[in-house]
């Protein structure tokens, strides 16, 4: 119990900070209208990418000799690039799609 | 000085990211969203390459070379879809995703596992739950596109009791994954593999028996996962821009799940059980 309430103390700007970007991403999607249901949910998951940043960090931080490390954050980093590239690349396509539309 | 800019920009990345997602969700706007999100992306990946780090190898040329593979296989698909095809795309990006995720944790976890990095109960935490979320992620994400595309038939991977059957996996991962962390601060590799790939059993188990016109809900809700899996390998490399955008990933992509059930007249656990009463009754 004291452990808990001592991590609680030293993480409290961490905790207001995930609170509040909770509270954030609820209030930006409070309205959105059917159309855009598809194109959001392919922007967040171009952004849900960012775990490529993580990838990057493995990478930068392993020993130049340590291949299985070096390979294993190689494929996290081609993984994550998919997820970001294509990500983005495939919502301009529907949104572009859908301005079309409207015209 | 260069760590300052870094952060400062990894804050302006995560202002891009709310902003972007706030004009997607308006039509006037949604494009130029898009693109913001982008750029927030793009410049908080560049900010990374020049993060100082004390006596890091960094590595660059195999960095470049897995960023332009990947940027290459995404592109082109991307842009090689057909159009109505386009949802279970997004789906396999996502899956993607939490393999990213599901790779950084089970790699850190392997290190932790064989002393060479520390880790305290917290991270050991954190580490076991990115694993066990990414994986889902992945799996279900990968079985969803099998579904929308055509792939998969819904009545051939839907057990009698699915549900049932769910809830015992489920109890069983929690169970495993409550075990490896009690278990002290150095676990075993053996029980951590176990871990994966009962995760991974669970994300195809848990899509599953939802029926094929769910999918886009289901998807959304796996993005949501890879979301929240993001944000947490964010606190192991205590990495701002891995946190906000995974949070802002997860809480939006559970809202949008919500909302696009209320679109279809239905609740969010109507979609995760009802589908599997539908499916019973085409038995």
């Amino acid at each position: 119990m004291e452990s808990i309430f001592l991590f609680l103390d030293e993480n409290l700007l961490l905790i207001y900070l995930l609170i509040f970007t909770i509270i954030l991403g609820f209030e930006l999607i409070s309205n959105v209208p059917t159309i855009l249901h598809t194109p959001l949910m392919s922007g967040a998951n171009a952004i849900s990418g960012v775990v490529i940043i993580g990838a990057i960090l493995l990478i930068r931080n392993a020993d130049p000799t340590d291949y299985l490390t070096l390979s294993l954050g190689a494929l996290g980093v081609v993984l994550g690039m998919i997820n970001v590239v294509g990500g983005f690349a495939v919502t301009n396509r529907m949104l572009k799609m859908f301005n079309k539309k409207k015209k | 000085m260069l760590i300052t800019t870094v952060n400062i920009t990894y804050l302006l990345g995560a202002v891009a990211f709310a902003i972007g997602l706030r004009q997607m969700s308006t039509p006037a706007t949604a494009r130029k969203g898009n693109l913001l999100a982008t750029i927030g992306m793009s410049v908080a990946i560049l900010a990374t390459l020049f993060l100082p780090i004390e006596g890091a190898d960094n590595n660059y040329i195999w960095i470049m070379g897995a960023m332009i593979l990947g940027g290459i296989i995404g592109y082109i698909s991307a842009i090689k879809i057909e159009m109505t095809a386009m949802p279970q795309m997004v789906s396999v990006f996502n899956g993607l995703g939490g393999a990213c995720a599901v790779v950084l944790a089970y790699t850190e976890l392997s290190h932790v596992s064989i002393g060479r990095i520390a880790a305290s109960q917290a991270q050991l935490l954190i580490l076991l739950l990115t694993l066990l979320i990414g994986a889902v992620a992945f799996t279900g994400s990968m079985l969803a596109y099998g579904k929308l595309q055509g792939l998969v038939d819904d009545r051939k991977v839907t057990l009698p009791s699915h549900n049932l059957i769910n809830v015992v996996i489920l109890a069983f991962l929690l169970g495993l994954a409550t075990f490896i962390f009690l278990s002290g601060t150095q676990p075993g590799l053996v029980w951590i593999s176990t871990l994966l790939a009962v995760s991974l059993l669970y994300g195809l188990s848990f899509v599953a028996p939802i029926g094929g016109a769910d999918m886009p809900v289901v998807i959304s809700l796996l993005n949501a996962f890879t979301g929240l899996s993001a944000a947490a390998a964010g606190l192991i490399y205590d990495n701002n821009i891995m946190m906000v955008g995974g949070i802002l990933v997860g809480s939006a992509g559970i809202i949008l799940t919500v909302v696009m059930c209320r679109a279809m007249n239905r609740s969010l656990a109507n979609v995760l059980i009802g589908g599997f009463g539908e499916n019973n009754k085409k038995k």
